[in-house]
């Protein structure tokens, strides 16, 4: 983990009608960085990710990626985007392609990449989430937790320079979020930058430089996971963490 | 059935069904391709696509066939000059495609349309987020697996189509209920036969087109 930002959000606001999704939220996540969201449910933790790719678009504050802020829409978003995977709740796997083409779609379309070399590239990402004997199966075909290693290999296709994830576990069968969460580690030490939305609270304590506790849309408290676990410094992370870890 | 051994008559009605077949193919085509340019202006963010394709599906839909073909001739044709060639009967047949593929867009734009709703936002959203632009978004993820959702219903359509093709006889060309109407005036003896034949054939090459449309949807359908 270097010193030098990658993703910064300086007092950024949103609001879904009258709700306050985001109150004022300043957050410097630094190249290498792995920082762990987590708070209450409707705390504004997902829409915080989805902001930093503007698949949901801010209403005040400012987002800036890799020294540049966030373009508005059309092209120059569309490759900043390409720079930031992400990896979603539901999957999302495209439905009507094979695994296979999952991986390789997004260099070859955006990137306008030659198939050859991005085929050996995706067959070797999907080697490594453990899925390469599936490549010509269908998402359907195959279960939650694999799907999700998939769209790891997807977003990884990019070779972006920062990963999303927006409660990439929260979707499985308990005895699948492990192997998930297995990739999601070696990821973190290999020093992908990640900002990971999430109620593992083991993966955060194992995997994450820093954690964050959003409550009510806004960042309440933050620190290194050891610290943050062992003294919450706020009354709401104390409250959330005695819910959470008492059984 | 002496009527159809006498290869004039059989002539006639050959060149009935031929133009009705190419009518429906030519048509199916068209109306293919402007309605799903069409479904992707209503879906698009930019206000005076949506409003132009509104306004299309709306004029359209809600326009007898017969009143568009008649413009298509007595409107383009006639009035404004425009013809394709100058063969009168292959301009007529060009123009009832005019007709036919415009009338027909509206109803292949709403069908793809709740195809497109099917699609899960997800799937836009995941293309979105590696970087596709809006228009490969929609050509590469959503429409591929809305059309797929729609193979049953553009068969329907398809099928309303080679039906309605009978009212570009309405400008003079000689496609089946014209060549009907021609056989029935010339024997009156034989109307019930006639007229049998003629529902007959399109009800041989409808049937099994809506059971073949309805197998292509089972075997194409996205698996999700």
């Amino acid at each position: 983990m270097s010193d030098e930002a990658l993703i910064v959000l300086d007092q950024v606001n949103k609001y879904f009608g009258p709700l306050h999704v985001l109150d004022d939220v300043s957050l410097t996540v630094a190249k290498g960085e792995v920082v762990v969201v987590i708070g209450p449910s409707g705390s504004g933790k997902s829409t915080l990710c989805r902001a930093i790719n503007r698949l949901e678009p801010i209403n005040s504050g400012t987002i800036t990626f890799d020294g540049k802020p966030l373009p508005a829409e059309g092209r120059p978003l569309a490759r900043l985007r390409s720079e930031v995977g992400m990896v979603f709740q539901s999957f999302n796997l495209f439905a009507h392609k094979t695994i296979l083409q999952n991986v390789m779609l997004g260099p070859i379309k955006v990137r306008k990449e030659k198939p050859a070399a991005v085929r050996d590239r995706a067959m070797s990402l999907l080697d490594r989430v453990g899925i390469g004997n599936q490549a010509d199966k269908y998402p359907a075909q195959l279960s939650g937790g694999q799907q999700q290693r998939v769209a790891i290999a997807r977003a990884l296709a990019m070779q972006p320079k920062a990963l999303l994830f927006d409660e990439p576990t929260s979707a499985l069968d308990p005895e699948m979020v492990g192997e998930v969460l297995d990739v999601m580690t070696s990821l973190a030490k290999e020093g992908m930058t990640m900002v990971v939305v999430t109620h593992e609270m083991g993966f955060a304590r194992h995997a994450a430089n820093r954690v964050v506790f959003m409550a009510d849309g806004q960042l309440v408290e933050q620190a290194p996971p050891a610290e943050f676990f062992a003294n919450p410094k706020t009354d709401r992370a104390r409250d959330f963490l005695s819910k959470i870890l008492t059984h | 059935m002496d009527v159809f051994s006498d290869p004039l008559n059989r002539d006639v009605y050959i060149t009935g069904f031929l133009w009705i077949l190419k009518l429906t193919l030519a048509g199916g085509v068209g109306a293919l391709v402007l309605g799903v340019v069409l479904a992707a202006m209503r879906v698009s963010p930019v206000p005076v696509l949506r409003g132009f394709g509104t306004a299309w599906v709306n004029i359209f839909r809600n326009t007898p066939l017969t009143l568009i073909i008649f413009f298509c001739y007595f409107g383009l044709f006639s009035t404004l000059g425009f013809s394709v060639v100058d063969d009168i009967d292959l301009n007529n047949f060009w123009l009832g495609v005019i007709g036919l593929s415009v009338y027909t867009a509206a109803f292949v734009c709403e069908a793809i349309r709740s195809g497109i709703n099917t699609v899960p936002a997800g799937q836009a959203e995941a293309a979105r987020a590696i970087g596709m632009t809006f228009i490969q978004t929609l050509t590469i993820i959503v429409l591929p697996q809305a059309g797929r959702a729609v193979i049953a219903p553009l068969g329907s359509i398809l099928i309303a189509l080679c039906k309605n093709s009978t009212i570009v006889g309405t400008i003079g060309l000689m496609e089946s209920s014209n060549a009907m109407k021609d056989l029935i005036n010339a024997n009156g003896n034989a109307v019930i036969p006639i007229f049998l034949v003629f529902a007959g054939t399109f009800a041989i090459v409808l049937i099994p087109t809506g059971y073949g449309f309805g197998w292509l949807a089972n075997r194409l359908a996205v698996k999700r």
